[in-house]
C-alpha cells in the first residue's frame, strides 16, 4: 500500500467513524424526541387540562393543578428575574466602564449559570422554607428567581454591547441625559436581543425541577396561593413517573410532552428573534 | 430634575449588578452555617466514612461522593468521544443544509429538560440494561450512560463553536498542501481550537457532577459503594433530591447541607478552571 493509499483511507476511516458518531447522537436523542412525543400524544385529554391531580386507578386525574402552579411558579420567578437581570446587566454594559468589579460580577453570573440548581434549592430552605416553617410558592418561585437572573444579565449585558456606539453618541449630542439615551435609543437597538434573553432565560427555569423539590414541594391539588405548597409540572413529573400507578405515569407522560413543546417554542422564538435580528444588520 | 433620574438610574442598576456578588457570598455563608453541626460533629470524617444510616445519626459522604465521582467519570467516557465525532461531522463532513439541520436539532435537545432524559432513561433504557446484565437495571452503569446522553448536546454544541473559530485561512492552506480532512482536523483544526475544547469538557464535566434529574430516576439512592456498575448508588445530587424533604432531625440536614456545600464548592471550582483557564475569550451565548 502506498502513502497516499494509507492516508485516504485513514481519512475515510475517521470521516465514516464522525458520521456514525453524529448517527449515534442523533439516533439516542431523537429515540428520547419520539418517546416523549408518542407517549404524550397518547395521553393528551381534555381531562388533563379540567381536572386536578386524583387518587390512582380511577382515571379522572389531571394536571390542571400542575399547569396553573408552574404558570405561577414561572411567573412570579419571571416578574423578579427579569427586570433585575436587564437592570444588572445595563449596569455593566452602560455605566461600569470596565470596572475590575464589574468584571468580578461577569465572572460570577457565568460560573452561577452552570452551578448546581439543586443547591439553590438548599440554600432557599434554608432563607425561605425554615423561617416560614413550611413549603410554599414564593419558595419555589425565589428559587427560581435565583437561577434566571445571572443568564438575563449575562444576555443583556452581551446585547446591549452589540448596539454601535454612534447611535448612543448621536443621542448625548442632541442633550439627552443618559438615562434616556439608555431607555429610549440604547434598550430600543438592543430590542430583539434582550427578548431573545428573556425567552431563553424563562425556557431554562420553566425545565429545572431539582430546586423545586424542597422549595415549593408538591400539592395534588390546585392550589394558588403562593404561600402554601404548589404543584409544578417538572415535580409532578417527577412524582407521577416514580409511582407504581399506570395512569399516574400516564400523567407524567402527558406532563413532559407539554413541557418539553413549551420549552422547545420558546427557544424556537428566540432564535427567531435573533436570525430577524440578524437579517436588519 | 433630569439630572436626579439620572443618579438615580445609574445608582439602582449598579445596585443590583453588585448584590448578585453579595448573593453568592451569603449561599456560600448559608450552607456553611446550616453544615457546621454536621463539620462539628464528624470533622473529616464525613468525607471518609462510608455508612450512611439517618436511623443511627451516622452520616458519612463517601458513597455519594463515589457515585458522583463514577457516574460522572463513566458519562465523560461515553459522552467525549462521540461529542467529538458529532462535532467534526457539523464543522466538517455536513453540506451546508444537513449543518444547518443536525446543528439546530443539537442544541434544540441541549434545551430539553434533564427530568424528560430522566423519566426516558427509567422507562425506555433500564430495561434494557436489565435484560443485558440482570439485575434491577437502576444501577450505576443506567446513571452513567443517561448522564452521558444528557450532556452529549451540550458538550458537542461547543466543541462545535470552538472548532468553528479556525479561520479558513489555515485550512484551505493545508488543503492547499495536499492535506486529507482528516489531516487538517488532526493538526490544523483540534490544536487550534484546543483549548476551547478541553474547556467545554471541563463545563460540561461540571455540569454532570451538578445533574440532578437525569439520575435520579436511574441510580437507585442506596448508600453502598460497590465496584459492580449494575448495582444501584447513588451520588450527591441524588441523595439531596431523595431526602432533603424528609430529613427528620437537625444533624440530618446539617449532613445534606454539608453534601451540598461539597457540591457547590465542587462545581464552582470546575467551572472556573474551564472559565478561566480555557475559556478566556468565549461569550456567554
Amino acid at each position: 500500500m502506498t502513502y497516499t493509499q494509507k492516508r485516504i483511507i485513514i481519512n475515510k476511516a475517521v470521516m465514516t467513524l464522525s458520521t456514525l458518531c453524529a448517527i449515534i447522537g442523533m439516533g439516542f436523542l431523537f429515540w428520547i424526541l419520539s418517546v416523549l412525543v408518542i407517549n404524550g400524544i397518547d395521553a393528551l385529554s381534555a381531562n388533563i387540562f379540567l381536572n386536578e391531580g386524583a387518587p390512582p386507578g380511577n382515571d379522572q386525574g389531571g394536571l390542571k393543578h400542575a399547569l396553573i402552579g408552574q404558570l405561577y411558579l414561572v411567573g412570579y420567578a419571571s416578574i423578579f428575574g427579569v427586570p433585575l437581570g436587564i437592570l444588572a446587566g445595563t449596569y455593566l454594559s452602560e455605566y461600569s466602564q470596565k470596572s475590575k468589579i464589574a468584571e468580578v460580577v461577569r465572572d460570577i453570573s457565568d460560573i452561577m449559570m452552570s452551578a448546581p440548581s439543586i443547591v439553590i434549592g438548599a440554600f432557599v430552605y434554608a432563607v425561605v422554607v425554615t423561617p416560614m416553617g413550611h413549603f410554599s410558592g414564593w419558595a419555589g418561585s425565589i428559587a427560581l428567581t435565583i437561577i434566571m437572573l445571572p443568564i438575563i444579565l449575562r444576555t443583556t449585558d452581551d446585547m446591549l454591547q452589540l448596539v454601535p456606539s454612534t447611535l448612543r453618541e448621536a443621542a448625548f449630542a442632541l442633550g439627552a441625559p443618559k438615562y434616556k439615551v439608555i431607555i429610549q435609543v440604547v434598550y430600543r437597538g438592543a430590542k430583539a436581543g434582550i427578548l431573545t434573553g428573556i425567552l431563553l432565560g424563562v425556557a431554562r427555569v420553566a425545565g429545572e425541577t431539582a430546586p423545586l423539590l424542597f422549595t415549593s414541594f408538591n400539592d395534588n391539588f390546585l392550589n394558588t396561593d403562593m404561600m402554601q405548597p404548589m404543584a409544578s409540572l417538572t415535580v409532578t413529573m417527577y412524582n407521577y413517573a416514580s409511582s407504581p400507578y399506570e395512569d399516574w405515569q400516564q400523567l407524567g407522560w402527558a406532563a413532559a410532552f407539554i413541557l418539553s413543546m413549551f420549552i422547545l417554542t420558546l427557544n424556537i422564538l428566540g432564535r427567531l428573534f435573533l436570525l430577524k435580528k440578524r437579517g436588519k444588520h | 430634575m433630569s439630572i436626579f433620574i439620572d443618579k438615580f438610574f445609574a445608582n439602582i442598576t449598579k445596585l443590583i449588578a453588585f448584590s448578585i456578588l453579595l448573593l453568592v457570598a451569603w449561599i456560600f455563608t448559608i450552607l456553611f452555617e446550616y453544615s457546621l453541626e454536621s463539620i462539628k460533629a464528624f470533622g473529616f470524617l464525613f468525607i471518609t466514612e462510608d455508612k450512611w444510616a439517618p436511623n443511627l445519626e451516622k452520616f458519612g459522604a463517601l458513597p455519594a461522593i463515589y457515585g458522583s465521582v463514577v457516574s460522572t467519570f463513566l458519562a465523560m467516557i461515553l459522552a467525549v468521544p462521540i461529542a467529538i465525532g458529532v462535532a467534526i461531522f457539523l464543522s466538517e463532513i455536513a453540506h451546508a443544509k444537513l449543518k444547518a439541520t443536525v446543528g439546530v436539532s443539537i442544541e434544540l435537545l441541549a434545551a430539553i429538560p434533564s427530568v424528560v432524559y430522566g423519566m426516558w432513561g427509567l422507562f425506555y433504557f433500564v430495561p434494557i440494561i436489565r435484560d443485558i446484565f440482570g439485575g434491577i437495571g437502576i444501577s450505576m452503569l443506567s446513571a452513567g450512560i443517561v448522564l452521558s446522553i444528557m450532556i452529549l448536546p451540550f458538550m458537542a454544541a461547543v466543541t462545535r463553536d470552538a472548532m468553528n473559530t479556525t479561520p479558513d485561512i489555515l485550512k484551505e492552506s493545508a488543503y492547499a498542501l495536499g492535506s486529507t480532512k482528516w489531516n487538517v482536523v488532526k493538526d490544523i483544526i483540534i490544536p487550534y481550537a484546543k483549548a476551547g475544547i478541553i474547556g467545554s469538557f471541563i463545563l460540561a464535566l461540571g455540569r454532570a457532577i451538578g445533574e440532578t434529574m437525569a439520575v435520579t430516576f436511574v441510580m437507585g439512592n442506596v448508600h453502598k459503594i460497590s465496584t459492580d456498575l449494575t448495582q444501584p448508588a447513588t451520588s450527591i445530587p441524588v441523595t439531596l433530591a431523595n431526602e432533603f424533604a424528609e430529613a427528620n432531625s437537625t444533624l440530618y440536614y446539617s449532613s445534606l447541607f454539608e453534601l451540598s456545600l461539597l457540591l457547590l464548592v465542587v462545581s464552582f471550582t470546575i467551572i472556573s478552571i474551564a472559565k478561566f483557564y480555557f475559556l478566556r475569550r468565549r461569550k456567554a451565548l
